[in-house]
């Protein structure tokens, strides 16, 4: 049962073949017997996911149950859950509990979903590996000594081990995107402001997006229909009519002109992967696609602007962390700025405190032209970028990842190293533009992904293509050995 | 040497909302502590803010009084210092666009009128409050006025004494209540202002080094703190010294200044735009739509009292710098039909009234229909001005209208010449050695004495004879003795 895909599970509820209940058992049995291989949970909420189980189930036995109604879910451990742990990976947080649901988490439940856990992550979502979890690193399936990629490691080790039919996850620079493609599953990453970010802990509010993590294209579409939408509570979420994201999977991709950038194909991809890519690209041919050759000029730029940018808005969105009326507090400090400081030291980890770092000086007095300024400047350039494309083609399409998943402890003394990982994802989010990752393929037992991306609010497109790849395809389905 | 004071003001205006400016938590004064902190006030993880539009619409308002240019894009920035009363740890403010551009507003003092240049206007929000009494060495925070709106009025260094820097808050102070986006309340804090005082010999172009002198929550302390903090700049300058740039502390019990914190220790603010709120766009409809409900300003009404009721500039300009008391006058006015009777009630009686019992014009417990029907009483010598006083003060003990209490008290004036007449030919029978010095005097010093026999008329009429009548009586008859 567990290897089944949320839209299989979702049938099996509607038929009957399966409860609300036994399924969520299933699968709290299962993340209670192998997560100790994963760490991919940092809390679970068994005695929540039956109530919520036996509801559903009553609400089915009384003729109201939707698409979703008991469906489990796993939120990365960012969503605010009401009465439960969210420690966003941090010691700061470890012992705060959310007096509210985030509205991506209310939705969830109104829609009737089953909460399994609260999912591993890196400290405050910085970081593509998952090993500055205070919680210790995820492991991935595939190869237990690999990172699952970050930040939503744990959401994607979760989906890809079968201990969660799918997960939330947020995405700032690829933190949905490559996780996806290190574990072998689909992620999407929705335009900017397609999914309330209220409650879901800020990183760098301008990049923040949730979105879905699932086995395939086809349940990360069931999932969008419950997440997207505008939200009052957050300005910046986007007031456009939400599609129905299942209504076109099935459309054919005939004449789709997809466009691939000479940049993403370049020395700074494995060949490997680049292979499996071009692989992926003869498929959509196949299915009555054109490819062309594009240009991204500015994508190298993305690595710096993204470092500037993120690092200062999270400087100040982590500030709100002072041991004054929540998390972590020092013990007896000797005065407020005793208070301040050994709060922070102690409450944050290293990747934290180091861009927390880089951001406040990057707005510092005599430096926010040359830095802040600078970068804005250049994630204007690279949205002109992608403008230009989308006048010639309708979807771009590369690699999501340079490598496949790296060994854990390997890049630690080397965040730069770490940092060139998402030179593929973080443009996206600068552009605010919508990507997938879609597993095309393994590289010596590794899987690896291809990620579509996406004019602004074309997720419906996206995933339309994303799914006619996975109906010829089956990389989607395959997984880590004994899984 | 001559030295000139140069004057600049911050006036931090509380909006009058019902709600905050980023969330939906009440504004009201005097609840319990944290009563009134909603998620998004404790700055929960998670939590965004979304702008309460009132507290544009009221700022706009502003600027039209001042006849500003108003900013078409107005931009929220993130002021980012640490303070336990600053729950994000960043402030919420504007500062390259804010919404309220180049204003002006004029003011008259004894030394003429002066036209006060505002550079801009800016929408913020407030602090919580830390209080540091009763908690054993600890802090206590109250966070219920955090996130009230403000606009922040920021004038230019456009005033030379410290009586026009007080008739300059006056001003911003008749105007925003006035518009009534303020109520005015400068002991709950409902507007606090900020002197920046600097000194230069006379006839010099360039500025001297300015002091900031914080939180003045009166008019009188204004002119105080700034005539302290200008002696002191005397003082320093002619003993050799120099005025550092630095903010200080008005002590009004001490009546002296003392420094805060110097420039070296500011703050680096580390200002950005907040990425969680989107610009805000206003068109000439809507800025169109906001003049049109503009009620009447104090420089219009106190130009209407001096033309409709032909008030003197001072009681025009004294009448209409308070909404509440222009409303209360004119009612007055409407109920007596004598407007300069009116005035010298309001002015008078009444504000003496008021004063000593530190009550406001709004709570004042004699109405001006009450007022109006006293006056009345007086304009058909009903009875006299110090009768009045009299009932009056009834009036404003007891209750009642002007009519009950003349015929409760039976303090209807006496003007029956006949029975006048009596009373004076008693007093002149009982005052002979009197009538002999009136007879032996002067003709022209005799006018000085009538007012003995005055006295004596009224004693016996219990002050109830027409003053007007007893005195041409009693110069008839004692003028006809000397014949």
């Amino acid at each position: 049962m567990h290897t089944k895909s949320l839209t299989e599970l979702a049938a099996d509820l509607a038929s009957g073949a399966v409860s609300s209940t036994e399924l969520t058992q299933a699968y709290l049995d299962r993340i209670a017997a192998l997560d100790s291989q994963y760490n991919s949970f940092i809390t679970t909420t068994p005695e929540i996911a039956l109530a919520q189980a036996k509801a559903a189930d009553e609400a089915r036995a009384a003729g109201q149950a939707g698409t979703y109604t008991g469906l489990p879910i796993a939120h990365k451990d960012l969503f605010c859950t009401e009465g439960v742990r969210t420690s966003c990976g941090s010691k700061m947080l470890d012992n705060f509990e959310s007096p509210y649901d985030a509205t991506v988490v209310a939705k969830f439940k109104a829609a009737g979903a089953v909460m399994l856990g609260k999912t591993n992550m890196d400290e405050f979502a910085m970081g593509s590996s998952n090993e500055s979890s205070f919680y210790g690193a995820s492991r991935n399936p595939w190869d237990t000594n690999r990172v699952p990629g970050g930040s939503s490691g744990g959401s994607a080790a979760a989906v890809a081990a079968r201990l969660t039919p799918a997960a939330t996850g947020s995405d700032t620079g690829g933190s949905i995107r490559q996780p996806a493609a290190l574990c072998g599953i689909t992620g999407i990453k929705p335009t900017y402001g397609r999914v309330s970010r209220y409650g879901m802990v800020a990183y760098a509010s301008s990049l923040d997006q949730g979105g879905p993590m699932a086995q395939s294209a086809e349940d990360c579409a069931l999932m969008l229909n419950v997440m997207a939408g505008f939200d009052k509570m957050d300005s910046t979420s986007s007031q456009r009519d939400v599609e129905d994201y299942s209504a076109k999977l099935n459309d054919s991709i005939s004449g789709l002109r997809i466009g691939v950038p000479k940049e993403y194909m370049s020395d700074d991809l494995d060949p490997l992967i680049a292979e499996r890519v071009q692989a992926g690209i003869k498929e959509l041919e196949k299915l009555g696609a054109t490819v062309k050759e594009i240009s991204l000029p500015r994508t190298r730029m993305s690595i710096p602007a993204y470092y500037i940018i993120a690092p200062a808005e999270a400087s100040s969105n982590l500030s709100r962390f002072d041991g004054v009326r929540y998390g972590h507090r020092c013990e007896n400090p000797k005065d407020l700025m005793d208070l301040y400081t050994r709060t922070r030291k102690e409450g944050f980890g290293a990747e934290v405190k180091r861009r927390i770092m880089v951001g406040t000086y990057a707005l510092c007095a005599g430096y926010y032209d040359a830095y802040y300024n600078k970068a804005q400047q250049i994630r204007r350039l690279i949205q002109q970028d992608f403008l230009a494309a989308f006048n010639e083609v309708d979807l771009i399409l590369g690699p999501t990842t340079p490598h496949p998943a790296f060994k854990i402890g390997e890049k630690n003394n080397d965040p730069v190293s770490m940092y060139m990982e998402d030179i593929f994802t973080l443009s996206l989010n600068l552009a605010g533009l919508p990507g997938m990752s879609v597993p095309c393929g393994t590289v010596e037992g590794l899987p690896v992904g291809m990620q579509l991306i996406g004019n602004y609010f074309d997720e419906a497109r996206l995933l339309n293509v994303a799914h006619q790849f996975q109906q010829v395809t089956d990389w989607h389905k395959q997984t880590p050995a004994g899984i | 040497m001559e030295w000139e004071t140069v004057i600049g003001l911050e006036i931090h205006v509380q909006l009058s909302t019902q709600t905050k400016i980023f969330s939906g938590a009440s504004t009201a004064f005097g609840a319990e502590p944290n009563t009134q902190a909603c998620a998004v006030d404790l700055a929960l993880p998670g939590t965004l803010p979304v702008f309460n539009e009132n507290a544009q619409r009221m700022a706009i308002m502003f600027g039209l009084a001042i006849n500003a240019e108003i900013g078409k894009r107005a931009v929220f920035e993130r002021k980012n210092y640490f303070y336990p009363d600053l729950p994000k740890g960043y402030q919420t403010t504007q500062l390259e666009k804010p919404v309220v551009g180049e204003g002006y507003v004029d003011i008259t003092t004894d030394d003429g009128s002066r036209r006060v240049r505002i550079h801009h206007a800016h929408l913020e929000e407030d602090a919580g409050k830390s209080l540091h009494e009763d908690f054993h060495g600890m802090s206590g925070i109250d966070l219920n006025r955090a996130g009230t709106p403000l606009i922040e009025i920021v004038s230019e260094p456009d005033m030379r004494t410290s009586k026009e820097a007080s008739e300059y808050a006056r001003k911003v102070h008749a105007i925003v209540t006035t518009l009534g986006i303020c109520d005015g309340n400068m002991a709950e804090g409902s507007m606090r202002c900020d002197c920046n005082v600097s000194i230069r010999p006379k006839g010099q172009e360039e500025y001297g080094t300015r002091t900031e002198l914080k939180n003045i929550n009166s008019f009188r302390f204004i002119e105080r703190a700034i005539d302290t903090e200008v002696a002191r700049q005397i003082d320093l300058i002619e003993d050799g010294g120099t005025v550092v740039q630095e903010t200080r502390l008005y002590d009004p019990d001490r009546n002296e200044t003392r420094s805060m914190r110097s420039k070296e220790d500011a703050n680096d603010y580390r200002y950005f735009p907040c990425p969680d709120l989107l610009p805000v766009v206003v068109d000439d409809e809507y800025v169109e739509a906001i003049r049109a409900t503009l009620p009447e300003l104090p420089d219009a009404r106190r130009e209407r009292f001096i033309s409709e009721y032909s008030l003197s500039e001072y009681d025009a300009g004294v009448l209409s710098a308070y909404r509440p008391q222009a409303d209360y006058y004119e009612a007055v006015v409407a109920a007596s039909k004598d407007a300069k009777l009116a005035a010298n009630w309001v002015m008078g009686e009444l504000a003496k009234n008021l004063n000593a019992n530190d009550t406001d014009i709004k709570e004042s417990p004699v109405n001006a229909e009450q007022l109006g029907g006293l006056l009345q009483r007086i304009k058909d010598n009903t009875i006299s001005g110090n009768i009045a006083k009299k009932v009056f003060e009834h009036m404003w003990s007891e209750g009642g209208t002007a009519d009950e209490i003349i015929e409760a008290k039976g303090l209807k004036q006496v003007t029956d010449t006949g029975a006048i007449e009596k009373v004076i030919d008693e007093v002149i029978a009982n005052s002979t050695s009197q009538v002999e010095q009136y007879k032996a005097a002067e003709p022209d010093k005799r006018g000085k004495m009538i007012g003995f026999f005055m006295g004596q008329v009224m004693k016996a009429t219990g002050g109830k004879a027409n003053p007007g009548a007893v005195t041409g009586l009693l110069k008839k008859k004692l003028d006809a003795l000397c014949d």
